[in-house]
């Protein structure tokens, strides 16, 4: 499921200051608990806080390049949400704005 | 990283890199996280207290200094040195797991306290309440040096095996290493700390000297340790384990325990290098010790100073706004 097949709304989550660098952070916006990540090289992107294989915290994973590395099992999701094992389904992603150094979420109205 | 540890190290001092992304920069193809992870670990060895701290690189359990649960709650485990506690020791850990309502409170094979199922955000209350440095429970360093009573107390000791394990664990404390190390101390050729399947065990003969031996474990592998050396007094002890854990530390691959090291290097060659100091490092080894010593913080003192941000935070709520139709 991505963003284009439904309706979006935006909230305003964040600063950029409140994204650690390199790593991620959870929010949990409306009723969606959402894993903001930032990159070293500036990318913002989000995926929900739960990883498809055991529920795992996604925002307490690493990055590895634009992957997402789930701290329980070391399972990876790519920027589009696909994971590397092949029986694992895809994580949830959601469109991120960065406008003025404010981070913006798109959530499923 | 396509070169070796060697050939890596000796890169990394020449262009003075002492962060990840710096190596990652000038010497790395692409970026996985267990290079990152296996970097951060090599460069605080490499560089002591001009280490470039950078906390992407590390796994979640040294970004909070935590062991990271199914549930992602946390387990916490204080320092308890040598396996010897006091009363009040265990009054504030009681205290601390009734205030929190700790589901679990369970004693380790390290022979100290785990305190499981913390949230993320009560961390730093808990450290502070606790009082007490970590026991790096979680990570590639130093576990604990478990003791068996010895000569304070037990009937069959021939030398002082809690004094010496406590001195082992308060000095190398923090260090950090390719993979987790555990030591033991027994009082006597019985041995009742398993010091026989320990990184690094110590045995007191019935002469009460203290026979050095390394390259034990008791997990998913089992083997039994080499002996390195004999010594008589604590200090020397302390010294020859020292310069064990730098060459362990500097030549071992990343993840690779003392029972793969030891094996491969043969016992023969460390024994060289460590007693008869055959390459000379013995000094280098000594330095090394005493640098890393120095540049030991309790990391849980960062409760006072998060160093990024969210670092302990809960999931922060946004409401979503109300949509005028």
């Amino acid at each position: 499921m991505t963003a284009l097949e439904e309706a979006v709304e935006y909230a305003t989550v964040c600063t950029l200051d409140d994204l650690p660098t390199g790593l991620g952070r959870a929010f949990v916006i409306g009723s969606h608990r959402v894993a903001i990540f930032r990159t070293r090289t500036g990318k913002v992107f989000a995926v929900a806080d739960k990883c498809p294989h055991k529920g795992g915290p996604l925002s307490d994973g690493m990055l590895a390049g634009e992957q997402v590395v789930c701290p329980m099992h070391a399972f990876r999701f790519d920027a589009a949400g696909n994971c590397d094992q092949p029986s694992v389904c895809a994580v949830r992603t959601y469109p991120v704005e960065v406008e003025d150094r404010l981070v913006r979420v798109g959530v499923p109205v | 990283m396509p070169l070796d540890k060697p050939t890596l190290v000796a890169e990394v001092k020449k262009r003075g890199l002492k962060s990840v992304s710096a190596v990652l920069r000038e010497l790395g193809t692409a970026e996985d996280e267990k290079s990152k992870a296996g970097l951060a670990s090599m460069l605080k060895g490499l560089w002591g207290a001009e280490y470039i701290d950078q906390r992407d690189a590390r796994f979640v359990n040294d970004r909070v200094h935590a062991n990271i649960q199914k549930d992602g709650t946390y387990s916490v485990v204080p320092r308890t040195y040598g396996g010897v506690t006091t009363a009040d020791e265990l009054i504030r850990i009681g205290e601390v797991a009734k205030k929190y309502n700790v589901p679990m409170v369970k004693y380790t094979g390290g022979q100290r306290i785990d305190l499981l199922g913390i949230k993320k955000d009560d961390l730093p209350k808990v450290w502070a309440d606790l009082g007490m440095p970590s026991g790096y429970a979680y990570t590639k360093a130093l576990r604990t040096v478990k003791t068996c009573v010895g000569s304070e107390f037990c009937r069959y000791g021939t030398n002082d095996s809690t004094a010496l394990g406590i001195a082992l664990e308060k000095k190398y404390q923090g260090f950090e290493f390719p993979a987790k190390v555990k030591l033991g101390v027994s009082g006597c050729p019985r041995n009742c700390a398993e010091s026989t399947v320990k990184d690094v065990g110590v045995v007191a003969t019935e002469g009460g000297e203290w026979e050095i031996l390394v390259g034990g474990a008791a997990g998913a592998h089992v083997r039994k340790t080499d002996v390195l050396c004999r010594v008589k007094t604590q200090a020397e002890a302390i010294a020859v384990i020292g310069r064990f854990l730098i060459y362990y530390r500097d030549n071992a691959k990343w993840l690779e325990r003392t029972y793969d090291f030891v094996p491969r290097m043969g016992i023969e060659k460390v024994r060289d290098v460590i007693v008869n100091d055959s390459l000379g490092l013995g000094e280098h080894f000594d330095t090394e010790v005493e640098k890393t010593a120095a540049a030991y913080v309790d990391p849980w003192l960062e409760r006072d100073k998060p160093v990024y941000p969210g670092q302990f935070a809960a999931a922060r709520s946004i409401a979503l706004p109300v949509l005028s139709s």
